[in-house]
């Protein structure tokens, strides 16, 4: 098979080359400076090529190479930390090889290969192995990485293997002859296999009270955020990757802003981690694909992103995979496919658009590793409505195939009501799936006071319009104790301060407290409404300040108990 | 490298602003071209697409007059910048050549105008003031250095006086800072080109300024590079000469509108409202050359200009600007109707990164309070405003009422300034204590208490 052609014609990221014979999705070198692509598609003797980095200047005639390897990351212990690019190139060193610009024909591998790690064999010479077990462990900041059997590699016995501090490429065993290292490749569009796929049913516990309680996303689900501009998509994500009870994070910044990045980037290795001790970046791995970056590289940073989740998902990790925005790469798909001049669909977007993004969110899964051992890929896609219409094919594709939903509102955030996720219009599908991990965790009547909860919502939608004919005196008083409820619910439980040290984190335990109270304020209402007491009254009682402010407090959990024996003692001076 | 002393005379097609060669040697992706009329006049081109069978040129000037005898000669290099310091205080053409009458650039350095994408991991985060002297704009939605901030206008609002009252008012604050701004103007008419250019040179703001000016009549693919001219130029001025540097860049909705135009000649499958499906990709490229470098002294910042198309903030260029972009201004008809100038509509204008560059040490510890008590403040009066359009204003509170009067007088005294008024933010902020004065102490709940001891005017 010949692996040398030449350049035939250059049109903006598409190349088409002849003279090599790949197959699909292999990597190629493309031109004298060597810019690393992607075969697309194949015409006859012709190659069409996307290509991750800029294109001018280069001719027809050009050398290309090909690797015969489809786009592959490297994966094993160094990732952690990392910062990349849409292709695993790490920015870091990229900055140190030429600069504060990132210009074209620069590779970088994405792990660094002259470090050592301290190798832990976890099984003997002569045992029997299989693909995905773990062989040993490396101590990689916080988190133990585990060092895994190929998946090239069905079954053999380990002839050797020592403890001992090596390098990614050096051989730590030997199976059947085939030497083993800590680096893995893998191609970042295929999948890596699991043993078996579970039914999702432990919610992803993120410490914000509108997701935990009312719209909760279950490990290895998936969620989209859409939202318009300035509604706080970024916000909600950085929110979730720091607190989301996952063991990895993977951030993908997908076409996103610079300035954006630069935020993640500076902010993530000063978080403090609070189920490490250490920084949130230890368990971190980033991927920082701005949109003024090649449009290749972006549509293919979200696999690369994938890839790495998985990995860690095969030593029974929970992860979670932010990508923000899946409209940007979406966009990427456009843009490549209008090069290639194929047939468009709605929008100007390809046919596939919504085969890959299903692709995409089927890889989230809550799976049996190979190793044995249960892992999780959790995946919260951003998605940019043009405009904010959610009518649009991204969203509208995108909907088709995540559980939960968590719409973002440009009214909310008018009213400065924090996080923006509109109660009326946001849904999970896994509600009835995490139904008993809630009963079992929390309380068992935890379920009917969420389905409570969102019953006094849903009401006080419908009052508000008539409200907003006739005016709020002319409710019925049982009528206007509901409305109270409701704006109750809004303000002390739904409402949170991403920015308070109390308030940014809830746990779920606390949630069901908070709840629980607002649930008694009410029953207290109904009862001394029917012995007669007037709805001004119970609608003044201080203790609804307190329990107000209750959540910045940093007693909080005392001060919860003081407000709910406040309430007895002020109900029962009204007499009830 | 091709032999650029070769002319082909192969032209098998011309359509649009392209042409078509035939049997070249091997020629560039974006090489740059000259093509020779039979008149011996050059048009200059680019290669937009290059195979061994046949090359796509799009002629800048446009192609009317060129026949199949034209001769194309390609010149073995893609479109570079001749840059210098000497370039400050010059007004120039949408394709850089001088237009004040002046000597020829001599450069200092030549760059390619497509620049690279600033890598992330060099990227400071913004976090220092620039004043523009606007009370809107420096009191309530914060312009920082290495951010891009758009305003939003609409046909007939005054967003090119306003354009040029920010170029001549800002100003960096702090010593041993040099300042410049690079004034980019893209498909203006010629009567705006008069104005600019006599305002640049009246009021000295050109002393600190390179101005490039692309006319309406002028190809459409000159005013696709403009920008990039002046964003090199700009970067040239912020990351080697250390300067901080505000662009200003009108109107970026003719800018689009050729890229739609360009398209739809190259017979490219459109995206939304005809526009380009890689309008946000361009468009990013623009916007993203704003930025602060670490371990340099100098920025970028910028402000483009665009008018919404019947004032729709949904439209594809408002749309994907504002997602790119970090924030934006809004200038209001309404404002605007009302005699009040500049029109800036403070309820849907968001300056993203104006945390970071207010407060303490940046403008003054009371900013941020100031800022929240103006925007919550206004925002009830203005509600209150249509609540009197029903039920009168008798049966409003006293204390609904002195909202309502707080509206009218923060459009009056925050809002509105002089054409040639220059506020500093001190000044800015003063003002809006002396307004909050109108209102009750237990209204001024943003505010706290040591802020309102120290600052607020006893009455």
């Amino acid at each position: 098979m010949s692996t040398e052609g030449v350049i035939y014609r250059v049109a903006g990221p598409v190349v088409t080359a002849t003279g090599i014979s790949p197959k699909m999705y292999d990597v190629v070198h493309v031109g004298n400076e060597q810019l690393m692509g992607e075969v697309i598609k194949i015409v006859g003797d012709y190659s069409i090529i996307q290509v991750y980095e800029d294109t001018s200047g280069i001719k027809p005639g050009e050398p290309v190479t090909n690797t015969g390897k489809p786009l592959s990351v490297e994966l094993g212990p160094g990732l952690l930390t990392s910062v990349y690019d849409g292709i695993q190139r790490p920015l870091p060193v990229l900055r140190e090889k030429m600069g504060d610009f990132i210009y074209r024909g620069v590779s970088a591998p994405g792990l660094d290969h002259a470090k050592k790690w301290d190798f832990v064999p976890a099984v003997k010479v002569g045992d029997t192995v299989t693909a995905g077990q773990v062989l040993g462990t490396v101590q990689e900041g916080p988190m133990v990485h585990k060092i895994m059997v190929p998946v090239s590699i069905e079954k053999g016995k380990v002839e050797s293997i020592l403890p001992g501090s090596f390098t990614v490429d050096e051989t730590i065993a030997l199976i059947d002859g085939k030497e083993v290292s800590m680096i893995q490749y893998w191609p970042v569009r295929v999948p890596r296999p699991v043993a078996e796929k579970y039914q999702p049913d432990v919610p992803l516990i993120t410490g914000l009270r509108v997701l935990d309680t009312m719209f909760p996303l279950a490990k290895g689900g998936a969620a989209a955020i859409p939202g318009a501009f300035g509604t706080g998509k970024t916000v909600t994500q950085q929110s979730l990757a720091k607190f989301s009870d996952a063991d990895i994070v993977v951030y993908i910044g997908c076409g996103e802003r610079g300035n954006e990045m630069t935020e993640v980037l500076t902010e993530f290795p000063e978080l403090d981690d609070p189920r490490t001790g250490e920084k949130l970046m230890k368990r971190t791995v980033l991927i920082a694909n701005t949109s003024n970056l090649p449009v290749a590289a972006r549509e293919a940073s979200v696999y690369t992103g994938m890839t790495i989740a998985e990995y860690f998902r095969d030593m029974g990790y929970n992860v979670a995979l932010m990508a923000d925005s899946t409209s940007r790469w979406a966009e990427a798909m456009r843009e490549i496919s209008s090069r290639l001049e194929e047939m468009p669909g709605e929008e100007g977007y390809p046919a596939y658009l919504a085969g890959r993004l299903s692709e995409f969110y089927e890889r989230a899964c809550r799976a049996k590793a190979l190793c044995g051992d249960d892992g999780s890929i959790s995946v919260i896609g951003a998605v940019s409505p043009p405009g904010g219409d959610l009518s649009e094919p991204v969203t509208q594709n995108t909907l088709r195939i995540v559980r939960v939903f968590w719409a973002l509102d440009t009214k909310l955030r008018e009213r400065r009501h924090f996080p923006t996720i509109n109660w009326l219009t946001s849904y999970t599908m896994y509600d009835k799936q995490l139904l008993q991990w809630y009963k079992d965790n929390v309380a068992e009547d935890f379920p009917t006071l969420r389905a409570w909860a969102m019953g006094i919502l849903q009401k006080e939608s419908e009052l508000q319009e008539v409200v907003q004919m006739v005016g709020s005196d002319s409710l019925p008083d049982e009528q206007k104790v509901t409305l109270e409820v409701a704006k109750m619910i809004r303000e002390i439980f739904l409402q949170q301060n991403a920015y308070d040290e109390v308030d940014m984190y809830c746990p779920i335990q606390r949630q069901y407290v908070m709840m629980s109270l607002i649930r008694k304020y009410s029953d207290l209402a109904d009862k001394a409404l029917a012995a007669g007491v007037q709805v001004d009254k119970i609608a003044t009682l201080p203790v609804k300040t307190r329990f107000n402010q209750a959540k910045y407090e940093k007693t909080i959990d005392e001060e919860l108990k003081a407000v709910s024996e406040d309430m007895d003692k002020q109900f029962a001076e009204l007499g009830v | 490298m091709a032999d650029i002393t070769k002319e082909y005379k192969t032209i098998s097609q011309i359509a649009g602003p392209l042409v078509y060669v035939k049997n070249t040697d091997p020629v560039g992706y974006k090489e740059m071209v000259n093509v020779r009329l039979s008149d011996g006049s050059i048009r200059r081109g680019q290669v937009l697409d290059t195979s061994d069978d046949i090359v796509v040129i799009q002629v800048f000037e446009g192609t009317t007059g060129i026949d199949r005898d034209a001769s194309v000669r390609f010149l073995g290099d893609t479109m570079k910048m001749p840059v210098s310091r000497d370039m400050i205080g010059r007004i120039l053409s949408g394709s850089g050549e001088p237009l004040d009458g002046g000597a020829r650039i001599v450069p200092e350095k030549e760059l390619d105008i497509e620049g690279g994408a600033i890598n992330p991991w060099a990227r400071d985060s913004p976090s220092d003031f620039i004043q523009t002297g606007i009370s809107t704009i420096d009191g309530m939605n914060t312009l920082v250095r290495g951010q891009k901030l758009p305003i939003f206008s609409q046909s007939g609002l005054p967003h090119n006086e306003m354009a040029l009252q920010i170029a001549r008012q800002a100003k960096v604050r702090g010593e041993n800072e040099e300042f410049a701004v690079v004034f980019i103007a893209m498909g203006i008419t010629n009567e705006e080109k008069q104005m600019f250019m006599k305002e640049f040179e009246r009021t000295g703001a050109l002393k600190s300024a390179v101005v490039f000016l692309n006319l309406a009549d002028d190809p459409a693919v000159e005013r696709t590079l403009t920008p990039r001219l002046g964003l090199t130029t700009a970067e040239y001025m912020a990351f080697d000469l250390g300067m901080q540097v505000l662009v200003i860049m009108t109107d970026v909705t003719n800018y689009c509108e050729a890229l739609r135009q360009i398209g739809a000649a190259r017979d490219e499958v459109p995206g939304r409202r005809g526009y380009p499906g890689y309008m946000y990709t361009d468009l990013a490229q623009l916007y993203e050359r704003a930025g602060r470098i670490k371990g340099k002294k100098g920025s970028i910042t910028q402000i483009p200009i665009l008018t919404m198309p019947s004032g729709d903030i949904t439209h594809p260029i408002p749309d994907l600007s504002g997602y790119i972009t970090e924030g934006q201004i809004v200038l209001s008809m309404e404002l605007h109707r009302a005699g009040i100038y500049p029109p800036v509509n403070v309820s849907s204008s968001l300056s993203r990164l104006m945390g970071g560059g207010t407060g303490a040490g940046k403008t003054r510890e009371d900013h941020k309070n100031v800022s929240d008590q103006l925007y919550a403040s206004y925002a009830e009066g203005k509600d209150l405003r249509g609540l009197v359009a029903i039920v009168g204003k008798d049966s409003l509170s006293a204390k609904d009422r002195k909202l309502l009067d707080f509206a009218d007088i923060f459009e009056d005294r925050i809002v509105r300034q002089g054409i040639d008024e220059d506020r500093s933010i001190e000044e800015t902020l003063d003002i809006a204590w002396e307004i909050f004065t109108e209102l009750d102490l237990d209204q001024l709940t943003r505010i706290s208490r040591k802020y309102l001891e120290k600052y607020l005017p006893k009455k």
